[in-house]
């Protein structure tokens, strides 16, 4: 059971009191949030991780006992190889520390899905785990890892003290896989999350300086770095509230609403999965537990994609999150240029 | 600071009430420096921090300083950002200096 329980956004946060909700504000654009094809089915495989940064929406940390059964992963991989998911992205908690990690990834690839791992970097060094680099090239995964900045004051600072140099550690070996290295078809994306309550900059901009500076100071590479807005669940909300940034967050991301960005919204064209099976519009949605449209089969065993074409997104307050600016996703940003705010 | 209120910032419009063409004007000239041109938002940015620090404009520091880490600045370029400011600012005094000493020069033997 978590140590504590975090708050989520309620009727009781300041965000919740906006006068416009996101489905009028979307509305109000002349726009409506539905599904097209549900091509990514996203494995949150539980919360468990070595890790407990400030800003994780999760709530995940080590001390988590939330992880995937055999069943359940089961029950994914039989979905996988009847409704042949274009891509498998699994995430956590680190996802490599669940012992049918690497049962789900091989089945998945087996099952000819384009499979991603979102991979912390630092788990690299967990015990059993040294491989990691060789088992993802076997396996032809696309890696994507947090680094929330090239500096190391602002990256331990949201990630805790050390993660900086384990995470340039961990990415020397992968560059050393071959991924993240021109040519080798070996893909590793980074992900940037703004180290405090504001919007992250324009992708492509930040993205050059990662490149440049993470070459020239500490001779790493990668292929794209994705910007990422903090959203306000959990850890990151216990953040904002713990300093007073709530109310100014929650304005900022409903001021910054970009009409723009609602066409690329990841549940779209993505299904949610959580540890224990159940189905939901997205990540965060999963972690309010917010589930997919009553009408809709709920859990994985049940899933049928045609059900999941074109239905109505579940949506409350948080998503102001993924439409602010330039939008975002977990592919990062969503519109090319930064919107004007 | 007593005639400084953090939430002024978010009604800045509200100059607008009076005037309302005035204040259209400003603000389609105010947002179209912002843009990316032959200068990037992210230096536009630093520059709009330096001349808020040389102003002394609380606000202006305020909106200047989340526009630095939204455009992807760090605190160490925002803070040599703020160190040109205030060297100008010396400098600025400092060279005033020769105006006093011609002053004094003028009616001295």
């Amino acid at each position: 059971m978590p140590s504590k329980v975090l708050p989520v956004i309620n009727a009781e946060t300041a965000f919740a009191r906006s006068p416009v909700s996101f489905d009028e504000r979307v509305a109000g654009a002349g726009l409506s949030l539905c599904a097209g094809t549900v091509e990514t089915l996203q494995v949150n495989v539980g919360k468990l991780c070595n890790q407990a940064c400030k800003h994780c929406h999760v709530d995940a940390g080590p001390k988590r006992t939330e992880i995937m059964s055999r069943e359940t992963a089961e029950q994914i991989i039989e979905a996988v190889r009847r409704f042949r998911f274009q891509t498998i992205d699994i995430t956590g908690g680190a996802p490599e520390l669940n012992p049918l990690f690497r049962y789900l990834v091989a089945e998945s690839s087996a099952a000819g899905a384009h499979v991603i791992v979102r991979h912390n970097l630092t788990v690299m060094f967990e015990p059993d785990q040294d491989d990691l680099p060789e088992f993802f090239r076997e396996q032809g995964v696309e890696v994507v890892s947090s680094l929330p900045y090239f500096l190391e004051q602002q990256t331990d600072a949201q990630r805790g003290h050390g993660v900086f140099a384990k995470s340039l550690e961990a990415m020397r070996r992968l560059n050393d896989a071959g991924y993240g290295m021109e040519g080798s078809g070996l893909t590793l994306n980074l992900v940037y999350n703004p180290v405090g309550a504001f919007l992250p900059p324009a992708q492509s901009s930040i993205e050059a300086d990662f490149k440049r500076e993470l070459k020239a100071r500490y001779d790493v590479s990668f292929n794209r770095l994705y910007t990422i807005t903090n959203m306000p669940i959990k850890r990151f909300l216990d953040y904002l509230r713990r300093t007073g940034n709530e109310e100014r967050y929650m304005r900022k991301l409903v001021e910054a609403f970009n009409p723009q960005a609602v066409a690329g919204l990841m549940c779209r064209s993505l299904v949610s999965v959580d540890w224990t099976g159940r189905l939901y519009d997205c990540d965060f949605n999963q972690m309010l537990e917010l589930g997919v449209a009553a009408h809709l089969p709920q859990v994985i065993s049940d899933f049928d994609p045609t059900q999941f074409f074109a239905r109505t997104i579940s949506t409350a307050a948080h998503c102001f999150g993924c439409t602010a600016g330039a939008g975002s996703s977990c592919g990062g940003s969503v519109v090319n240029n930064q919107a004007t705010v | 600071m007593a005639y400084y209120e953090e939430d002024d910032l978010g009604h800045f419009s509200d100059m607008g009430k009076h005037r309302p063409d005035l204040f259209e004007k400003f603000m389609a000239w105010y947002q179209a420096c912002q843009e990316d041109g032959a200068l990037s938002r992210r230096e536009k940015a630093l520059i709009g921090l330096a001349v808020a620090h040389a102003l002394q404009c609380p606000y202006c520091i305020d909106a200047y300083a989340q526009s630095c880490l939204e455009s992807g600045s760090n605190m160490e370029q925002m803070t040599e950002a703020i160190h040109m400011a205030s060297a100008l600012r010396g400098g600025a005094t400092l060279i005033h200096g020769l105006q006093a000493h011609n002053s004094v020069n003028k009616v001295s033997m």
